[in-house]
């Protein structure tokens, strides 16, 4: 093993130099486009919010913003290394723990949107109409009816986890019916449609991709956020700026800057209507709350 | 046939393939460029460790992709010993990290393809008066159809690669999104006909730029 990083090193170290002189580094000079880094949930991205909003703050504050979309878990561990400016993510306990340990001083809300539990239309596990995603869940353990999880401690699984816990049931790659996939919400949605599986998953994801899922319905939930019975599955999103006191590198200003934007009334208003025309519905209400 | 057609007409498609082939070409170059020089090295030198070198060029050849992703990550974050540098999510990042997996294929390949070169005609080109380097670089023509075989197999193995660019470019829209990573972003949103679609744009590069290179072989003929 050390024989082998001894021989490496000096190669790595010629293929930085190498990459140095062909490509620029990142931190723009004077001048230049300033870059603010944005670490957040596949959620925000795929559903084109971001897409809708971002370009009036890059026009705004005359900078890019680039977007690394990943699970919650990824999105916090990149921030808690510096390499993001700002995440914005949901999973409450692992943001209340990231401004704990100091990666970031404050969290502050900006949305919220709901979780569902779809599965196949025929709905194995009768547990359509539901009230408590935690009966749902029991039902569908007891039928042993297909569940499948994503796996990748993103802010869906980690809301999945504490309604297995909170029936004190810990799910295991064991159990037939359980499926730990490690995968983001697309993949497991189409994995549920496939294999006529049960799943966990945010309204906006599967209203964005629902006329590719013939085969799965909405069975506890309802039809929008309203509609919604079990508080348990509220879905709130928070933005953090990553702290320069930890992590010198990063844009402190402009991400607060970027928060400021996020969560002032005019896109606060923006966001609650994104997506209304398409679906009949807000796929984010917003509550940032000033 | 339409999917193909909204994928050819995609405004992203462009700046995907252009980003696609700057950072397959520029990790090519730098293996190649390296590559070439030390597989003819081990090839053709005698020296002690030589064996050590080998065995650790071979095992290069083999790293799995995903792992030396993971490896350039943790070097290049800020909280690394290169993160000062500011490359982590970054075209840069990429490139280092196929010039990593490209590298030891080159070389290896190289390597293989020099050493099977019949030793008598170094002898013969020495005996002709021909100086170290003369002789190195008659060999090394005399293998070229292996060196090029090498450098194409380096550039099917990166430009498809898909983990190592994903976690070290972090598949930024307009920055470092490259074929791979958009197939697999479209495919995670169930949009498979257009994931399909740069399926097909990826393996039509990969060809044009395999015919390219094999056009390159039979000139030098």
């Amino acid at each position: 093993m050390h024989v082998r990083h001894i021989v490496r090193l000096p190669i790595l170290v010629l293929v930085l130099a190498a990459c140095a002189s062909a490509t620029q580094p990142a931190p723009a000079p004077p001048g230049e486009t300033q870059v603010l880094r944005l670490a957040t949930t596949t959620s925000t991205a795929d559903s084109g919010l971001l897409d809708a909003i971002l370009p009036v703050f890059e026009a705004r504050c005359g900078c890019r913003v680039d977007v690394v979309a990943v699970g919650t878990g990824q999105a916090l561990e990149i921030g808690a290394k510096g390499d993001a400016d700002v995440v914005l993510v949901h999973s409450r306990q692992a943001e209340d723990k990231f401004v704990a340990d100091g990666h970031a001083r404050e969290r502050f809300d900006v949305m919220h949107n709901d979780f569902i539990i779809v599965g196949p239309r025929d709905d194995p596990a009768q547990i359509a109409g539901l009230a408590a995603a935690k009966d749902a869940f029991e039902a569908i353990m007891n039928s042993q009816a297909l569940f499948a999880s994503r796996g990748d401690k993103s802010g869906t699984h980690s809301k999945e986890l504490s309604i297995w816990s909170s029936l004190n049931v810990t799910p295991t790659a064991e159990m037939p019916w359980y499926r730990s996939l490690g995968q983001g919400m697309g993949e497991t949605l189409v994995f549920a449609d496939q294999q006529s599986a049960h799943a966990l998953a945010d309204r906006g994801t599967y209203l964005s991709m629902s006329d590719r899922l013939p085969n799965l319905a909405v069975l506890v939930g309802g039809a929008n956020l309203g509609e919604n019975k079990d508080k348990a599955l509220l879905n709130p999103y928070g933005v953090m700026a990553v702290n320069p006191d930890l992590h010198p590198g990063v844009r402190f200003d402009l991400a607060m800057q970027f928060i400021d934007w996020l969560t002032s009334l005019e896109t606060q208003a923006k966001i609650g209507s994104y997506g209304a025309n398409k679906y009949g519905q807000p796929l984010f209400y917003p509550n940032a709350g000033r | 046939m339409g999917d193909i057609l909204r994928a050819l007409t995609d405004p992203a498609l462009g700046e995907i393939v252009a980003l696609t082939l700057r950072v397959t070409g520029t990790a090519l170059l730098i293996s190649t460029l390296t590559g070439v020089p030390l597989g003819a090295a081990l090839g053709l030198a005698r020296f002690r460790g030589r064996s050590l070198v080998t065995a650790t060029v071979y095992t290069g050849m083999g790293l799995p992709p995903v792992v030396v992703g993971l490896f350039v990550y943790l070097l290049l974050s800020r909280s690394g010993p290169f993160g000062s540098l500011g490359w982590l999510f970054t075209p840069s990042a990429m490139i280092v990290a196929q010039t990593i997996i490209a590298f030891p294929l080159v070389a290896g390949l190289t390597m293989s393809s020099v050493a099977s070169v019949d030793p008598a005609l170094r002898q013969q080109v020495f005996a002709l008066g021909a100086t170290r380097w003369q002789s190195s670089w008659t060999v090394l023509r005399e293998a070229r159809i292996g060196v090029t075989a090498a450098v194409v197999a380096a550039f099917g193995g990166v430009i498809s690669e898909v983990g190592a660019v994903m976690l070290v470019g972090g598949n930024i829209a307009g920055q470092t999104r490259v074929l791979t990573t958009a197939i697999v972003l479209y495919t995670r949103q169930g949009d498979f006909a257009l994931a399909m679609a740069l399926g097909v744009i990826l393996i039509g590069l990969a060809f044009a730029a395999n015919a390219l290179l094999l056009r390159f072989q039979g000139r030098t003929r």
